[in-house]
């Protein structure tokens, strides 16, 4: 198991160019793990990303990798999966790629329930730009462009997919990379268009700029902070505010677009 | 010989058409007039044949989908129009950079901004040759007629899979809607074979060495495929040599191909005293002005018709330089290919614009007129 992991990296890409601390190698990590559990042939498997340090991941990985332009991996990866219903896509974004500028896409490709398995790593910020504020900081929160902190609200990306359509939702943190690892190999089995949340610390661009200590320190507030969904069904709403729901939030049944597709053209062709 | 059937049919139609004799097999646009009828087109035809129709939620996403399409081996195309073209661009470029095959359909408009949707204008050559940012090379194909839209989509996307670089059809409102025989051969004749048919076991996605197939995904050889400047295995690198070299490469694979690009015509007297250069719906007026000046009169006329705009028929252009003394320069915009025309003339000859930017044809007479002034 250890051997196939490594024959899913390109040892000579690494090191990575990820600042220390960051929580974007464990995400990767899991997804790695995630892939080698679900058996896929390594020729089935495409890994596309859009811009950002989250997106960097792609040429560590020894797949065929689509590195695209920023926001747009999964219209990218929309086509390639029409082209190709029998690949395993997996789209690796970041907050701001996902839900800026690749907001229109996030939402369609969930309308659609195009078989596509979003990971989106949230790290409440834009990182390779060096810290401005995404739709996912949390309101309050400093930015370099939001200097005395944020009045925007944040967007919840998982209502928001559930409901634009998406039939699978998850979401976990860096501090439990093994839950991560399940969520995203659930995600992959699940046919459809899979959301999968991987909160991540960034302690160089966010946790510094809002005094939230070390890596570390921010791996324990978010473990700290985290319930499970079964958990929280037993707590009300106040007891929440603060709190991250983690696991499967949600999977739902519903055509998924390209056996649809291909399907309903058979009908044509014949 | 393959059986030729005769078809009416309309620009936007033929393109359609040309595109699927060609091998696409998958389309994905966002609706604009007067680009529609290539998307109605494809979506009528692509399910009958296996193919794919998509119809995206925003311009980006259609070129990004054509560009991921063709990663996955399938020909693509996509159609729009002037403000469509502008949303398409930075992933125009990727397509570029990262030398993915497809074709990009612009049936333009009136501009600038919504302009006028249905009136013919030619305002966009400079969009398709500098819309996209960073040095970059481009295709540029300039139809004169349906006929013309039929044959020249083929070569589009033949061309496109063969330089593995993005062609760009540049249509006019008035050859997109237009409508006119065109001889239809027998389907499967006219398709090059795919690029990736023939793969050394040491291929390289940017093989050093000059062109090289595109291996769609899925086939076992696993590459990196970025927007960024990357070395010949795909891999991003800001090594000074290396991003010359990948620049030197994309622009370098046009030029040594530059004889199978650049299509022109010319008609009328051999040696012209007065010569017209034109392109798209605005070269049917100037023929119908060589036909009487220079057939009927037997006036020293001619006209150089230029199919491809980009590159720039450089060569063509300088030898009629040579000859005429006067070259006239009928556009449907403020003046945009003219520029190219003097650059190459270099002061051999008086080089004249007609523009008209008021949302109808140039005339025959017009340019009769002009002639009428330098003969």
């Amino acid at each position: 198991m250890e051997q196939l992991t490594r024959d899913f990296l390109r040892s000579q890409k690494l090191p990575h160019i990820w600042c220390p601390g960051c929580g974007n190698g464990i995400v990767t990590a899991a997804l790695v793990r995630a892939i080698e559990r679900a058996g896929y042939d390594q020729s089935d498997v495409v890994i596309v990303s859009g811009i950002g340090c989250s997106s960097r991941a792609a040429g560590y990985l020894n797949f065929n990798t689509l590195h695209t332009t920023h926001g747009r991996a999964l219209a990218f990866a929309t086509g390639l999966k029409m082209s190709r219903p029998e690949l395993k896509i997996f789209v690796i974004m970041g907050d701001g790629d996902c839900s800026a500028i690749g907001g229109n896409h996030f939402i369609h490709a969930a309308r659609r329930n195009i078989d596509l398995n979003a990971v989106i790593i949230n790290n409440y910020i834009y990182g390779m730009t060096g810290g401005q504020h995404s739709p996912l900081t949390p309101r309050g929160k400093k930015a370099t462009t939001a200097p005395r902190g944020t009045l925007e609200r944040a967007f919840d990306l998982l209502e928001l997919a559930k409901g634009a359509g998406a039939t699978f939702g998850a979401r976990a943190t860096a501090a439990q990379p093994r839950q991560l690892e399940q969520l995203i190999l659930r995600g992959a089995n699940h046919k459809g268009f899979s959301v999968i949340e991987a909160l991540s610390p960034c302690p160089i661009a966010y946790g510094r700029r809002n005094k939230l200590g070390t890596a570390v320190d921010m791996l324990r507030d978010m473990k700290e902070k985290s319930i499970s969904v079964e958990r929280s069904f037993q707590m009300a709403d106040t007891e929440l505010e603060e709190k991250t729901v983690t696991g499967v939030i949600y999977t739902l049944d519903a055509p998924e677009y390209s056996e649809e597709y291909y399907r309903s053209i058979e009908k044509t062709v014949n | 010989m393959p059986e030729i059937k005769p078809v009416l049919m309309q620009g936007n139609e033929a393109c359609a058409e040309g595109a699927i004799s060609a091998g696409v097999r998958f389309y994905a646009g966002y609706p604009i007039t007067p680009s529609t009828e290539v998307a109605e087109h494809m979506a009528s035809k692509l399910p009958e044949i296996g193919g794919v129709f998509i119809q995206m939620e925003d311009e980006i996403a259609s070129m990004a989908a054509v560009i991921g399409a063709s990663i996955g081996g399938m020909r693509s195309l996509t159609a729009t129009s002037g403000p469509g073209f502008s949303l398409k661009q930075e992933n125009l470029g990727y397509a570029i950079m990262a030398e993915i095959p497809c074709v990009v359909v612009n049936v333009q408009r009136m501009g600038p901004s919504t302009g006028v949707p249905t009136a013919p204008a030619q305002g966009d050559v400079m969009q398709a040759r500098w819309g996209t940012h960073g040095d970059h090379p481009i295709i540029v194909f300039s139809p004169a007629s349906v006929y013309e839209t039929f044959y020249l989509t083929i070569a589009a996307v033949n061309l496109s899979q063969k330089l593995r670089q993005p062609v760009i059809m540049l249509l006019d409102e008035v050859i997109g809607h237009m409508r006119e025989k065109v001889l239809i051969p027998e389907a499967g004749k006219l398709m090059v074979e795919r690029s990736s048919d023939k793969v050394p076991s040491d291929w390289k996605p940017y093989d050093e060495k000059g062109l090289t197939p595109l291996v769609p995904f899925g086939f076992g050889h696993f590459y990196h495929v970025t927007g960024l400047f990357h070395d010949q295995y795909g891999f991003p690198t800001g090594d000074p040599i290396q991003v010359e070299r990948a620049l030197d490469r994309i622009h370098g694979k046009l030029e040594k191909y530059r004889d199978e690009i650049i299509l022109t015509n010319y008609i009328g007297h051999k040696e012209p005293r007065v010569a017209i250069i034109t392109y798209g719906c605005t070269v049917r007026s100037a023929r119908a002005v060589v036909k009487k000046a220079y057939w009927q009169e037997r006036l020293p006329v001619g006209l150089l018709s230029m199919q491809t705009i980009w590159p720039f028929p450089a060569r063509e252009v300088e030898a009629l330089a040579n000859q005429a003394d006067v070259i006239i320069v009928p556009e449907m915009n403020m003046g945009q290919i003219i520029g190219e025309v003097e650059r190459y003339a270099c002061g051999k000859a008086k080089i004249v614009p007609l523009n008209r930017y008021d949302g109808e044809m140039i005339t025959p007479e017009q340019i009769l007129n002009e002639i009428g002034r330098w003969l």
